[in-house]
């Protein structure tokens, strides 16, 4: 490591005019923001079609009544699985993968803070992922208690259960090496006309998104090692008869588990705060309440745990406490949704693709958003419990929720990314077709639910039938719909050539860049034009 | 070379990470193989953790030679401190898991178990006659009779232990800023050298509980959250007193100035760290 001052030049130059390295080399030694966000977010639409695919082999056996094609234990460990890739592997993935394309060209900055962690953040999870997917393989079956692994049932795992365990701790190391490496980029690295109130909503939703991910992770991390020494150490964590409590996995595991929900959608929140402003030609109607808003959500989600626990059994002060608590979200998050509306209002509107998926996501989310304050009220909640309703709740605020706000980033910045145009009419296509078949797939859900069938159950009473039919038929229309993204994704390079601006006028460092960007931008402190870069100042 | 501090420095590209993830996949695959019974699965784990030892040192190695080069400028070096805080602040969240463990075991777990709140029937029909005490090993007596760890002798020697490497440890800082070598040499050894006689000590009181008190990680609720609470403290002060040698060696090696000492300052939070979970051992697990 010793280096003359010659050829330490000699590197530094290198290091001011190189582009990217040749071969597999690049992807595996990469350290450029933009390099490692798109093997972010291409892991996690492979993981997308992974758990897709899962949830047709659920659909599948849901059709129709009775027992068709799958052994109950297998559609156990399909529902498990499916959710642990979706949560895990494809929503949190891709929102780290747009912050890492977009939030060191929003705020001005060379690169992530942490070039190197960011690097292993990324390839730690095709370790954790793929073993994962290896216990599918393994004497006992993949892991079949939920991915929200209550003992004792998970204790009855086979020999899947350490892989389960050590692939979570995986995926929170891989979290939280993410989220720090984030934080440390907005506080540090922007440009020094960017002061924190300045930043664009998808900076201050991540902001706030990873500091989440830093509290929470590692609470995950602590009660799957305490599953883990139950199993095999011989401790009384989770056993009654020890002194030990169930219940208090459930607690722990929410503690962790409701901020998970608001990592997964407050990124979401922050990619409509982009898009709707843009396509509206308006600044964002109320751009500090909207970080008042998504702050005071972050801070709500540590005191709401317990709603997901109504049935389990807690003194009726716990219960009036989670009730109430959990009832004040809304007061945040309609704060936000009125911002999105009040942007639009009068605004010069057109209808591009990610419009359209972020005027879906308002009206979708809104829907999600208020089955939860159904579900928020405790005694009502004890008839909710474990239903399809539940199942419909949190499939609204994850799919046109979450999974819209990707799709409606990817064709927003995908020009930015390629240099080129998609195809608006197949964009268009599958706008419509996702939209049509979310909602065929999940609107029936709550009314299985109110009728009172079960979750995570592979058979049912004929009376759910009709519904259940309807819901797979959605489920198949919905997953083939995602290969017109596909599509879309693989011919983007025929597309016509993208402007720097690509979008009428849109605010944000990022549109002044050429496209693609270069796969270096802002070595050096950039000074703007403060109309272009902040547009919640712009008279 | 004062041109190469001008700018934010991104390495171009590093092969530690990938191989730091082919150490994770090997020690994973290992431990959970060997849990399973399987004996091959002890070795698959060495290897990984043996390629993790040689990425750590490689990168803190080429960290380290950067450092020394003069290619982090003072934006780097914030970007490092902010880093090793969050970094701290999620290892504090990962023992709030183990405290809130103790807390909900101690203050509602076991008193329900008792018959508390409205579990009237839960102790008359499931756990007759159980009177909830702490601490316990539960109704069904896990593990057999065992007597607690109480906060005097060894436990009380340890605390005073770590307290006084703490006070050594910022002798040491100052001596640093002010230049004394000698000093900064002398202390900074004396604070490892504590680490380790802590270290020690425990074993020591491992040895003692399960010898002497039948007081194991099999104990019931007690042995779970005193072993994994105390434990997982012990191996953080063993990776601490590991970075204090590291940070030692290279203050013999001639690193540091006054102005510039990153990597001293964040083994010292870490140290400081590791600290006041100790005090927060002590007080719930030992003393109350």
């Amino acid at each position: 490591m010793v280096s003359t001052p010659a050829d330490l030049h000699d590197k530094h130059d290198e290091h001011e005019h190189h582009g990217p390295a040749k071969g597999i080399g690049r992807w595996l030694f990469t350290t450029n923001h933009k390099d490692i966000g798109t093997m972010y977010l291409i892991f996690s639409l492979v993981m997308f079609f992974i758990g897709g695919a899962m949830a047709l082999v659920i659909r599948s056996e849901l059709a129709q009544p009775g027992l068709q094609f799958v052994h109950p234990e297998f559609f156990n460990s399909m529902t498990t699985m499916h959710a642990l890739i979706m949560v895990f592997g494809a929503v949190m993935p891709a929102f780290v993968g747009l912050a890492n394309w977009m939030i060191p060209m929003q705020i001005g900055a060379p690169d992530m803070a942490l070039p190197r962690m960011n690097n292993w953040s990324f390839w730690i999870l095709p370790v954790a992922f793929g073993i994962l997917l290896s216990t599918l393989f393994m004497p006992g079956g993949a892991p079949a208690s939920g991915w929200t692994m209550y003992p004792p049932l998970v204790l009855q795992t086979g020999d899947a259960f350490p892989f389960l365990i050590f692939s979570v701790h995986l995926m929170g190391i891989s979290s939280i090496m993410g989220a720090i490496n984030i934080i440390v980029t907005i506080i540090n690295m922007r440009t020094p006309e960017m002061t924190l109130i300045r930043m664009p909503m998808f900076v201050w939703t991540w902001l706030i998104t990873a500091y989440l991910l830093i509290a929470v992770m590692p609470v995950l991390a602590g009660a799957v090692t305490m599953l883990l020494t139950d199993q095999f150490f011989g401790t009384s964590f989770f056993l009654a008869a020890g002194g030990g409590d169930p219940v208090m996995f459930q607690h722990i595991f929410w503690f962790f588990g409701h901020p998970e929900v608001y990592i997964m959608i407050l990124p979401a929140f922050g990619v409509v705060s982009e898009i709707i402003p843009t396509f509206s030609r308006k600044p964002l109607f109320g751009h500090d309440s909207m970080v008042y808003a998504a702050a005071s959500i972050a801070f709500l989600s540590f005191i709401v745990w317990a709603h997901h626990m109504f049935t389990v059994g807690m003194p009726l002060s716990g219960q009036m406490f989670f009730m109430f608590a959990t009832m004040l979200i809304a007061v945040p998050t309609g704060v936000k949704v009125f911002n999105w509306v009040g942007t639009m209002w009068r605004g010069a509107m057109t209808f591009e693709t990610p419009m359209l998926f972020s005027l879906a996501f308002v009206f979708l989310f809104t829907i999600g958003g208020f089955s939860g304050l159904m579900l928020a009220i405790a005694p009502a909640d004890i008839q909710y419990h474990d239903s399809y309703f539940v199942v419909a709740h949190f499939h609204y605020v994850l799919v046109p929720g979450s999974i819209f706000a990707l799709m409606a980033a990817a064709y927003y910045w995908l020009p930015k990314w390629t240099g080129h145009m998609y195809n608006e009419k197949i964009g268009k296509l599958h706008f419509w077709t996702s939209t049509i078949f979310v909602n065929l797939t999940f609107f029936p859900m709550h009314f299985l639910g109110l009728a009172g069938m079960p979750r995570r159950i592979p058979d049912y009473s004929t009376q759910f039938a009709d519904f259940n039919y309807i819901a797979s038929i959605g489920a198949f229309g919905f997953g083939l719909s995602q290969l017109i993204f596909v599509y879309v994704l693989l011919t983007v390079k025929k597309g016509e050539k993208a402007t720097d601006a690509v979008w009428d006028n849109p605010k944000g460092l990022e549109w002044t860049v050429p496209s693609p960007a270069p796969y270096h931008t802002f070595d050096e402190p950039v000074h703007v034009d403060r109309t272009v870069a902040f547009p919640q100042n712009n008279p | 070379m004062a041109h190469a501090q001008d700018r934010y420095y991104v390495p171009t590209g590093s092969h530690w990470p990938i191989v730091g993830s082919i150490g994770l996949l090997f020690l994973m695959v290992g431990v959970s193989t060997w849990l399973n019974g399987h004996d091959v699965g002890f070795w698959i784990m060495m290897a990984g953790f043996a390629t993790i030892i040689f990425m750590v040192t490689g990168w803190f190695g080429t960290v380290i030679g950067e450092s020394r080069r003069g290619l982090y400028n003072a934006q780097v070096d914030t970007s490092f401190r902010m880093g090793m805080f969050w970094f701290i602040f999620s290892e504090v969240m990962f023992f709030a898991a183990f405290f809130g463990a103790l807390f909900y075991a101690r203050n509602m777990a076991v008193p329900w178990l008792g018959g508390d709140s409205n579990n009237f029937f839960t102790n008359l029909l499931l756990w007759t006659g159980y009177e909830s005490t702490w601490p316990t090993n539960g109704p069904d007596n896990v593990g057999g009779d065992f007597k607690s760890m109480g906060p005097l002798g060894l436990p009380l020697i340890n605390t005073a232990i770590l307290l006084t490497s703490s006070v050594t440890l910022t002798i040491a800082h100052h001596a640093l800023i002010a230049g004394h070598r000698n000093v900064l040499k002398v202390f900074l050894a004396l604070t490892f050298l504590l680490g380790f006689v802590f270290i020690y000590l425990q074993g020591v009181e491992y040895i003692h509980a399960y010898q002497d008190l039948n007081l194991t990680l099999g104990s019931g609720i007690y042995g779970s959250t005193f072993f994994m609470l105390t434990g997982f403290h012990g191996l953080h002060v063993t990776l601490g007193a590991i970075m204090l040698v590291v940070i030692w060696l290279r203050v013999m090696k001639g690193h540091f100035t006054a102005e510039d000492h990153f990597a001293f300052e964040a083994v010292a939070w870490y140290w400081h760290f590791v600290d006041v979970v100790w005090v927060a051992l002590y007080v719930f697990v030992y003393w109350m």
